[in-house]
């Protein structure tokens, strides 16, 4: 019951968390001066083509490019009547791409939900290999178990991530015959969902996943560890040693237990960092994500591509941040608590 | 008789250095409580822990053994294998810790920390081990087991988890337990209270207990044994009584002596003279928001309420207090670091027949010279001196921040205050962690007297130091402060301390003073139960006179249940009347 309004209360903040965010990403991509239609519009005075001029006047009264830019944002996120009447981001329009000349959703489409799958492999990689790393290294901390662990992590840290996408994709040819570059066989590309499609976008997440991961597993699994190191010296072990716990399960029902939440409040965090951080691996590896569009729109002041994008990965770092909230909640009776502790 | 335990010529050292632990033998018979005494640094925890193979990584036995078990059937624990030795833990041997704070995991249920111990050596199923568990809070003194059974540990009081710890070292009914310093992080009336409950379960089970405690009180309280140690080696040891009685050994004679105590002879009372006040509280009250989380009312404490406390030039007031009383509120009130509720004033006068000025309404000009004026000193010297800063640094500082002298001349008054506090000028160019926790509190004193202040307020100046460094650091506070004509604010939880340098006290309990008396009075003829409670919760290094828990329940309770007239209705309490000339004590008339 009081998880349940704790996660209402909860979402509500996320809601109104994300229309300051949409605010101040409108107002960022609105700074430099001019926009994608006015440049378009000199640059073609200047050429002296006049037909595509009155083109591009005519786009600029359409997204309402000519009003004040309240006004404009306002319009832009379906909060005010524009000139087709409401239709913007809260009413699932997201606006058009001058710079692909199509609309913003259709460019975007398939991309999104593929983001959203690399990334939560992505993910789910760095849990899945810094949560035993982690540990093994605190609990051997000092031994040749540490020393290994810490020189692979911090291998990985150092490796660009471009660099060993690279390497990956020229032995994984070599020795496991898997597929060079993009998410999936390109003869499913605009198919509908099938099996074989499944199984051709699993074995092309392979690299990419592995790539996207190890540096943010490398950082997790030190911090882990770290935690883990700071928690083992606390008393509390001592008590449960002197109570004849034996030590492997010591280890996971104490420490372990502690050393876990600054691991899932991790999670809000872990997520905008591979999106904006796998950019550069998705141009290089040919990733039908988000990432180049974004890249792509924000040379060219492309400005509702670039809103757009940038909204969706405030969304998913805001929805990440909801989740480790509220599993740290579930996890940690003092949090829960919180007004009754000290 | 046959000794359930038998350590004989134990060492334990650190890497290749000297042995820590050196020789130590001493056995502890079935039933009876060992006392292990000495100053930090003396090896015996790292003794008490060896017992159950706990030590550090980095710690190694050299030599020894320790033999336990009645009659024939000891083994040597220190030939067990890992998982016999698992066995004995928490079964046979068990162990409480000095701090009940963060010696049980915050994350679990009271309930599931203790029953484990049940379900790892008895293989009890769930419902079994929960009836022991709700048996052993019961015997422990928790009022509603079900509720602690499912209570967090931060959910409690440190006493209250203390007892829980006990619990859980009682819980599968051990043949030996190891207290390691049970009470020192507990307030005086818990500390007794706590003991009694060790004493009264060791009664019932018949069980031997090792205890280890720096307060030679605590050990005229609970032991039959004694065993004095320094330096890693065996000082001493005996009967109690004989121990306590006579000591033998210089060692153990020196503890003695640095013991503070509260004076047994009685001194006709004075009106102390109130004419010159440095420091006057008047109806000083403090509340404190507490966010309730999500949408509810922020909850109101009150920290410290009408409270008038004054401070004659050149002499010392003490504020004694258990944590929670306030004491340390009405100190950062008094020094101008907190507000007070409107109504509350404080007043300071830097000089005699100066203007006095508003702590709480200074211009620029008179904060600065304020903090000139007025220092303090803090608890924990370990984390008062910046690790980064040279001695040096550390001491000119101040001095710079106010513009004072030139760089040489800050230098010179640094070295002097280092000779007033007794370090030597040589020291400057060093960093705090080449200092023991005594040289660092001297140093923090040191750090006060720089700027020549007139006030200075003492916030538990001792209270982290061992009993012969602290009274160093009380004869060196006694010292300055009549060499420098300094006035004290001295803020304690401990009554013995305070007996020794204070001109008046005043004993502050849930926000309110409930007693105040220039300490003769106030020890030889206490009013009020609180007041009673504290010194008759004081433990005496005298076998023949124990603690009367009786006094002391009857006094610590909440402040509803103290007997008429002194008893709060609510969180209405009596005023404070004056008994006698100069004797405040909360009551009604």
């Amino acid at each position: 019951m009081m998880f349940l309004r704790y996660a209402v209360y909860r979402f509500v903040t996320m809601l109104l968390t994300l229309v300051v965010v949409s605010v101040m990403v409108f107002v960022i991509i609105n700074l430099p001066p001019g926009d994608y239609l006015s440049n378009q519009i000199a640059e073609l005075r200047a050429t002296g083509q006049a037909e595509g001029v009155a083109k591009a006047e005519f786009l600029r009264t359409e997204y309402a490019l000519d009003r004040p830019l309240w006004e404009q944002y306002l319009i832009w996120a379906g909060f005010a009547p524009g000139p087709q009447g409401f239709s913007g981001l809260i009413q699932g329009n997201f606006g058009w791409s001058f710079e692909f000349d199509r609309p913003v959703g259709e460019i975007v489409g398939d991309a999104l939900w593929l983001t959203v799958l690399v990334n939560l492999a992505a993910v789910l990689f760095v849990y899945v290999v810094a949560l035993p790393l982690g540990v093994v290294a605190a609990a051997r901390s000092e031994t040749w178990v540490d020393y290994s662990a810490a020189f692979v992590g911090y291998l990985g840290l150092a490796t660009p991530n471009f660099l060993l996408a690279l390497i990956l994709f020229y032995y994984g040819h070599k020795y496991f015959d898997l597929p060079i570059g993009g998410l999936m066989d390109p003869i499913y590309e605009g198919e509908p969902m099938s099996w074989p499609k499944v199984k051709s976008i699993l074995i092309h997440m392979i690299v990419p996943t592995f790539v996207i991961g190890t540096s943010g597993a490398a950082a997790m699994m030190q911090r882990l560890r770290a935690n883990m190191l700071d928690e083992l010296s606390k008393p509390y072990v001592e008590t449960a040693r002197a109570k004849g716990l034996a030590p492997a399960k010591l280890l996971a029902k104490y420490p372990l237990r502690m050393a876990f939440n600054p691991f899932v409040a991790d999670i809000g965090n872990l997520l905008p960092a591979m999106v904006s951080g796998s950019v550069l691996v998705s141009v290089v590896l040919g990733l039908q994500t988000i990432g180049p569009f974004l890249l792509a729109a924000l040379k060219s002041q492309d400005q509702f591509l670039a809103g757009f994008v940038l909204m969706f990965v405030a969304l998913l770092t805001l929805i990440g941040t909801m989740i480790s909230d509220m599993l740290l909640v579930l996890l940690d009776p003092r949090i829960r608590y919180g007004a009754r502790g000290q | 008789m046959t000794p359930l335990l038998d350590i004989q010529d134990l060492s334990i050292g650190f890497g290749t250095q000297g042995p820590v632990v050196d020789g130590v033998s001493f056995q502890v018979m079935p039933g009876q409580t060992c006392a292990l005494v000495g100053e930090s640094g003396s090896g015996k925890t790292l003794t008490c822990r060896s017992v159950l193979r706990i030590l550090p990584d980095t710690a190694q036995v050299r030599s020894g053994s320790i033999r336990f078990g009645p009659g024939d059937t000891g083994q040597d624990l220190l030939m067990l294998s890992a998982r016999s030795m698992r066995a004995v833990r928490g079964d046979r041997i068990s162990m409480i810790f000095q701090e009940p704070m963060r010696s049980l995991s915050p994350l679990h249920r009271l309930g599931d920390q203790v029953a484990e111990v049940l379900r790892l050596h008895r293989r009890m199923r769930p419902p079994a081990a929960r009836q022991a568990v709700l048996e052993t809070f019961e015997r422990v003194g928790f009022a509603d087991p079900m509720r602690a059974f499912r209570a967090y540990p931060f959910e409690m009081s440190g006493g209250m988890r203390q007892r829980a710890m006990i619990a859980m070292a009682m819980v599968a009914k051990p043949d030996l337990l190891i207290a390691d310093e049970p009470t020192t992080a507990l307030d005086v009336t818990t500390q007794a209270q706590v003991l009694g409950l060790i004493k009264d379960l060791q009664q019932e089970t018949g069980m031997a207990v090792i205890l280890v405690t720096h307060d030679l009180g605590v050990v005229a309280n609970m032991a039959e044994t004694v065993v004095v140690m320094n330096k890693g080696r065996v000082m001493e040891q005996g009967p109690a009584a004989a121990v306590l009685g006579a000591p033998a050994h210089g060692y153990t004679a020196k503890l003695f002596a640095a013991a503070p105590m509260i004076p047994q002879v009685a001194a006709p009372a004075r009106a102390p003279t109130h004419s010159d006040l440095i420091l006057d509280l008047r109806g000083v009250s403090k509340t404190y928001s507490v966010r309730a989380g999500g949408w509810k009312k922020p909850l109101q404490v009150t920290a410290c309420r009408d409270v008038d406390l004054a401070l004659p030039r050149g002499k010392t007031l003490a504020v004694v207090g258990e944590s929670g009383s306030g004491k340390t509120t009405c100190a950062r009130i008094a020094l101008g670091a907190e507000m007070p509720d409107p109504g509350g004033t404080v007043h300071f006068c830097p000089g005699q027949g100066m203007e006095q000025i508003h702590v709480h309404d200074m211009t620029r000009a008179q904060r600065t010279a304020f903090q000139r004026q007025a220092q303090m000193v803090f608890q924990d010297p370990y984390s008062s001196l910046s690790p980064r800063m040279r001695v040096q640094e550390a001491l000119t500082e101040p001095m710079e921040i106010h513009g004072i002298g030139t760089r040489a001349q800050r230098r010179d008054k640094a070295a002097e205050v280092l000779r007033w506090v007794g370090l030597s000028p040589d020291m400057l160019g060093r960093f705090p962690h080449a200092f023991s926790g005594g040289q660092r509190q001297r140093l923090s004193i040191a750090r006060a007297l720089t700027l020549d202040p007139v006030l200075l307020v003492c916030d538990e100046p001792t209270s982290a130091l061992d009993v012969s460094v602290q009274d160093q650091i009380l004869t060196l506070l006694e010292d300055i402060r009549d060499r420098a004509g300094l006035s004290y604010l001295f803020i304690s939880h401990d009554l013995a301390v305070v007996a020794r340098i204070a001109d008046e006290v005043a004993v502050m309990r849930q926000g309110v003073v409930v007693e105040q008396a220039p300490p003769d009075t106030l020890f030889y003829n206490p009013r009020h139960p609180y007041t009673k409670a504290l010194i008759a919760a004081q433990p005496e290094p005298d076998v023949t006179r124990p603690i009367d828990l009786g006094l002391v329940a009857r006094g610590a309770g909440t402040p509803d249940t103290w007997p008429e007239p002194y008893r709060f209705e609510g969180s209405v309490a009596p005023d404070l009347m004056e008994l006698d000339p100069g004797h405040l004590v909360r009551c009604h008339a």
